[in-house]
């Protein structure tokens, strides 16, 4: 009998603490569906019934539709370009980091020790104290080079694997001590060059760290505000999603109906890629934190 | 050139310094791309940022940059808006860890609990973290400004018709609501990594040893968990102190509020500030210094960390 009776209460605690966890990841999840639901309706009906659902689904594609036209976001232009900066940079930071993480670590001198603490180290500095100077030094560089620098796709790319290779050297570097040093012996000695052995032996084993130095790259990259601010400047040609949204908030903010269009618009491709890939993005992110 | 191009010859003479000149080749060259743009971005704006704090560097055209000493740094000391900001700074950051983090370990303590979908819910509470900050924001400008008000008239329920961003000192508790909401799915990962590691027959033996839930939660799950306390303090206090795409999009810096008898806008933290003192007030020079003082204060966080982290590790 009371077997039976603690066994009932087991199956309710469970429930309650099923229905709990629901009740808060709904919570979690609501203000993204209210910029759904808002995202459906005129200015006039946001204001009077922010809560009910739109009785017109029809006037979400109005309002995407002046999105799309609208001169302030220059949603479809931003999308590229946001598409293009982190495609290139994403490419160049686990390319060039995994290369040299691998003669850094392969190759000891003092001199390639004290490299890589160098490069560890400045994952400290906060970007609030190169800010200033980078800017100011991207301009002198673009001067004396003829190399666009500053308002260009180059200077932001060039930007975000400088400050992307810290980490990411760190984080190959300690995968790769954990590779065996004979595999790449053996293939040396089969009369396999050095970039070859890189290429072809070193790169593919180390597939499961750059999926999450990826992630963690991209997330910042695609999300980042602050760079694209200074580096692009506000309101130029090259605008990225973010700079978009905050150009077009600075125009709009009393028409919450094209405000809330617009952030569904700028989160539909990160929420896509969350869904599609969620499992990995959350042992990336969480991994790259804690080492 | 001669003697570069015998390196190539296949001499088995010449065979190891041949292989020595390749391999210092194939150093220089795999780092370079790397190397190139760290300098670009770091060394060199990091080595003349320390160099213009000493100066008169201003955001405006001006004949010529000269040096001032510690001008800069002593000004920004007795600039009340700085101060201001360091003091807003660490009471949003107290706040925010504290309340990331207790959010963060009750959904770890939900998320690990043998719930059905326990893998959707933590995908939920994640969700937040991948958008934007500059985005996030915006979304709750919306909730706080259109959504609740519009609430309270629907509801008829009066108190929520104040808008939280009205005021300076609600405002940084919005500041800390959107934080929390931003970050703590993520923290909450950390902590499940640590429940799991929590042995299963610990728990099971001290069940039959006739401890209750609340001493099991105290005597095993709270020490074990310990060492993840240590990463997710730092990552929400160094994170916390870092905050400026919310406080862009969110409150902007503002409502006004009055400090040391002035008015000064109340929810600007110290990263906006020091922006701000360098677009709003063309100082670029005595941005700088505030720049580097932050800068000091996080290294002395990583620091402490280090060696928080260190002496668990030999405890353990």
């Amino acid at each position: 009998m009371s077997n039976k009776r603690a066994y009932t209460n087991k199956i309710i605690a469970k429930n309650i603490a099923e229905l709990l966890t629901f009740g808060l990841m709904a919570f979690f999840i609501a203000p993204l569906i209210l910029v759904l639901i808002n995202a459906a309706k005129t200015n006039n009906e946001i204001i009077s019934h922010p809560l009910a659902l739109p009785q017109n689904w029809g006037i979400l594609i109005n309002n995407i539709s002046s999105i799309l036209k609208n001169v302030n976001i220059r949603y479809s232009q931003a999308l590229v370009n946001s598409t293009i900066i982190t495609f290139f940079s994403l490419a160049g930071i686990t390319i060039f980091s995994a290369m040299a993480a691998w003669v850094l670590l392969r190759t000891k001198t003092k001199l390639s020790t004290a490299i890589f603490m160098m490069f560890v180290a400045a994952m400290v500095i906060p970007f609030q104290v190169v800010m200033f100077p980078l800017v100011k030094w991207f301009g002198i560089f673009q001067q004396v080079t003829g190399l666009p620098m500053l308002r260009s796709y180059f200077g932001i790319i060039v930007a975000y694997i400088g400050f992307g290779s810290s980490m990411s050297i760190f984080m190959f570097h300690g995968f790769m001590k954990s590779i065996p040093h004979e595999i790449e012996e053996a293939a040396y000695m089969d009369g396999c060059g050095k970039i070859r052995t890189f290429f072809y032996i070193v790169l593919p084993i180390l597939k499961p760290i750059y999926v999450t130095i990826l992630i963690l790259n991209g997330i910042w990259i695609w999300n980042d505000f602050l760079l694209p601010m200074l580096v692009l400047g506000k309101g130029t040609p090259v605008q990225t999603l973010p700079l978009a949204v905050n150009n077009f908030a600075g125009a709009f903010l009393v028409s919450w109906d094209l405000m809330m269009t617009a952030i569904l618009m700028a989160l539909i491709p990160v929420v896509f890629f969350f869904l599609s890939a969620q499992k990995h993005i959350i042992k990336g992110m969480v991994e790259g934190s804690v080492k | 050139m001669k003697k570069l191009l015998n390196l190539f010859k296949k001499d088995p003479a010449r065979g190891l310094e041949r292989d020595m000149f390749i391999q210092r080749m194939v150093f220089w060259i795999f780092l370079f791309p790397a190397l190139f743009s760290f300098f670009m971005v770091q060394i060199i704006p990091f080595s003349i940022g320390l160099y213009y704090s000493f100066t008169n560097w201003s955001a405006t055209a001006q004949p010529s940059i000269d040096w001032v000493g510690f001008k800069n740094y002593i000004d920004a000391f007795k600039d009340f808006k700085f101060l201001y900001a360091t003091m807003i700074t660490s009471i949003y950051t107290v706040l925010n860890i504290i309340s990331v983090n207790v959010v963060a370990f009750a959904l770890a303590m939900l998320a690990t609990s043998k719930l059905k979908y326990r893998n959707i819910y933590r995908a939920g509470f994640f969700l937040p973290n991948v958008i934007g900050g500059i985005i996030l924001g915006y979304i709750w400008q919306f909730i706080f400004n259109q959504f609740v008000p519009g609430l309270a008239t629907v509801t008829g329920i009066g108190a929520l018709s104040k808008t939280l961003l009205g005021d300076s000192k609600t405002a940084i508790i919005a500041l800390v609501i959107v934080s929390t909401w931003q970050y703590a799915g993520y923290v909450m990962m950390i902590y499940v990594a640590a429940l799991q590691n929590v042995p299963a027959e610990l728990l099971e033996a001290a069940q039959i040893d006739g401890a209750n839930a609340w001493q099991r939660f105290r005597a095993i799950t709270i020490p074990m968990v310990m060492p993840a306390f240590t990463i997710t303090m730092f990552l929400t206090l160094v994170n916390s102190f870092k905050q400026f795409d919310v406080n862009v999009s969110l409150t902007n810096g503002g409502p006004s509020t009055m400090f040391m008898g002035q008015a000064i806008k109340g929810t600007t933290l110290l990263a906006m500030h020091i922006a701000e003192t360098s677009s709003v007030g063309l100082n670029t020079a005595q941005a700088q210094a505030k720049a580097i003082v932050f800068f000091l204060v996080l290294v002395t966080f990583s620091l402490i960390q280090v060696v928080v982290t260190k002496r668990r590790e030999v405890e353990l």
